[in-house]
């Protein structure tokens, strides 16, 4: 068996300094989210890590989860892949193709056995075993072969987490998650739409550091990022408060930064960590850029109504969790509760 | 221009975010003078509104030292106005910054030099000191 370097070895033949290798720790700490106290632990642990072996597995997906990656920054994806994990079949980004590609798989399986990762992007059809091939195999047989040695399996995007847009209605494919087929290994949901990079590269950094998988929710999500909603993070959380909302996109509301719960966010029912850790290198969040939340790290979110239908008409969840963002809005929440309705009702009799 | 004043911002704690955050450092320099015991805040775990970081940046000023580090990117370590209290910015190899901390300490951590560090470049002394001795030995023909 092939003898693996260190991290700490690795940074150390490349010439990186002491000081460079506190601040790698420093940055990873942060993408961890865990206290700024928790970097000498991270440092040791750093530095006896060994790289873990990676392979990415592409099924029914758009690839925006692989672009999200490539524009991760905290990492970069270079550094990922060269420092902290070997990342040995990825067919969008490899150079090899067909059988060369299947070979390095097979390789790195065999090399890793029982301890190499599977990240998966996209669903898998059961419709049909003929609507999505790789090299002429299934993506089910891809992924059920795969993951027979793997050490746990990290679902990439709402698609792998839940199903995604080919799991929606009418779901012509039979699309379903990794979670509904894999059942004897750890799987970790990371989703979204695309998912947040820096949360990809926390769960890989995570298994890297301490060698073993986060926290996770009840839906698989790792609970130091997907464990409070955005609403409860939201810098314009305040105006939910005072009962001050955008009515419209282009009213005094909208260009004061209001409130968007009647423009549909979905922000009190979505768990993830966009209004903290925020995207292109912490620049905004849809929210902050003046759009309501999607909801798009929730489970079948695509099947809960129209994206600008207020949480208060019913459509997207229960309303149950509609009276808990009321309640947290007291009556001023109620309020808007009771105004999206009426507006609701206008749009469907309109419509 | 007196550098040790901080620049006033001209929205004064608009989203409510700054003010709380400049009572935890009031809290974090009781502890540090008190008991010893440095502070440092993750920048990144704040949901700031537009506009926010810079008015912190601006609330708490520019003080009397700043150094610039260089390991895999640059990084920023900076005083404030307020002695004890530093601003300090980790940007990756490509410019981006991968970490935002207000450290309360008397020095940060990254400025000292690392005994891994000290001892490296003290072989690397010794190896110049003999190859230079060598090279003498060879210019005086011994």
């Amino acid at each position: 068996m092939k003898t693996i370097p260190t991290l700490g070895e690795i940074l150390q033949a490349q010439g990186v300094s002491r000081r460079g290798f506190m601040k790698y720790c420093a940055a990873t700490a942060s993408l961890l989210a865990l206290p700024p106290a928790m970097v000498p632990r991270i440092a040791r642990a750093l530095e006896q890590a060994r790289r873990p072996s990676v392979i990415w597995l592409s099924f029914q997906e758009c690839t925006g989860c692989t672009e999200s990656l490539t524009r991760s920054s905290s990492p970069t994806l270079e550094g990922l892949i060269f420092d902290s994990i070997s990342l040995d079949y990825h067919h969008t980004l490899q150079a090899a193709s067909g059988d060369a590609a299947e070979a390095a798989r097979h390789a790195a399986m065999q090399e890793n056995m029982g301890s190499y990762l599977v990240l998966v992007d996209g669903s898998i059809p059961m419709a049909n075993p003929g609507y999505s091939t790789i090299a002429g195999i299934s993506n089910y047989d891809m992924l059920m072969e795969t993951v027979e040695g793997a050490a746990a399996v990290v679902a990439i995007g709402s698609c792998a987490a839940f199903g995604g847009i080919p799991g929606a209605n009418p779901n012509p494919t039979g699309a379903v998650s990794v979670r509904d087929l894999v059942k004897d290994k750890p799987v970790v949901n990371v989703p979204g739409c695309p998912p947040i990079p820096m949360v990809i590269t926390a769960v890989l950094a995570q298994f890297l550091t301490f060698g073993r998988l986060p926290d996770l929710d009840l839906h698989g999500r790792p609970t130091a990022f997907f464990g409070q909603t955005i609403h409860d993070r939201c810098y314009r959380r305040p105006f939910y408060e005072q009962g001050r909302f955008a009515e419209t996109f282009d009213d005094e509301g909208a260009r004061k930064g209001w409130c968007l719960f009647k423009l549909g966010c979905k922000g009190p029912i979505t768990y993830n960590a966009c209004a903290t850790v925020k995207w292109n290198a912490g620049t905004s969040f849809p929210i902050e850029s003046g759009h309501p939340c999607l909801g798009c790290s929730e489970p079948g979110f695509w099947d809960k109504g129209g994206f600008y239908a207020p949480l208060s008409t019913g459509k997207f969840g229960s309303g149950g969790k509609l009276a808990g963002a009321a309640v947290a809005g007291v009556a001023l929440g109620a309020g808007a509760a009771v105004a999206g309705r009426r507006r609701q009702a206008k749009y469907t009799k309109e419509g | 221009m007196n550098t040790k004043q901080p620049i006033r911002s001209a929205i004064p704690y608009s989203r409510g975010n700054v003010k709380p955050l400049l009572n935890e450092i009031i809290h974090a320099l009781d502890r540090l003078l008190n008991d010893d015991e440095p502070t440092a805040i993750d920048l990144a775990s704040l949901p700031f509104a537009p506009g926010e970081l810079d008015e912190l940046e601006r609330a708490l000023g520019h003080g009397e030292l700043s150094a610039e580090l260089d390991a895999l990117g640059k990084s920023l370590i900076r005083e404030t106005a307020y002695p004890g209290v530093w601003w300090v910015e980790h940007r990756n190899t490509g410019g981006e910054v991968v970490g935002r901390y207000i450290e309360i300490t008397r020095s940060p951590e990254i400025l000292m030099s690392q005994d891994a560090d000290i001892g490296a470049g003290r072989a690397r002394l010794r190896e110049s000191l003999e190859d230079s001795g060598h090279q003498s030995n060879k210019e005086a023909g011994k």
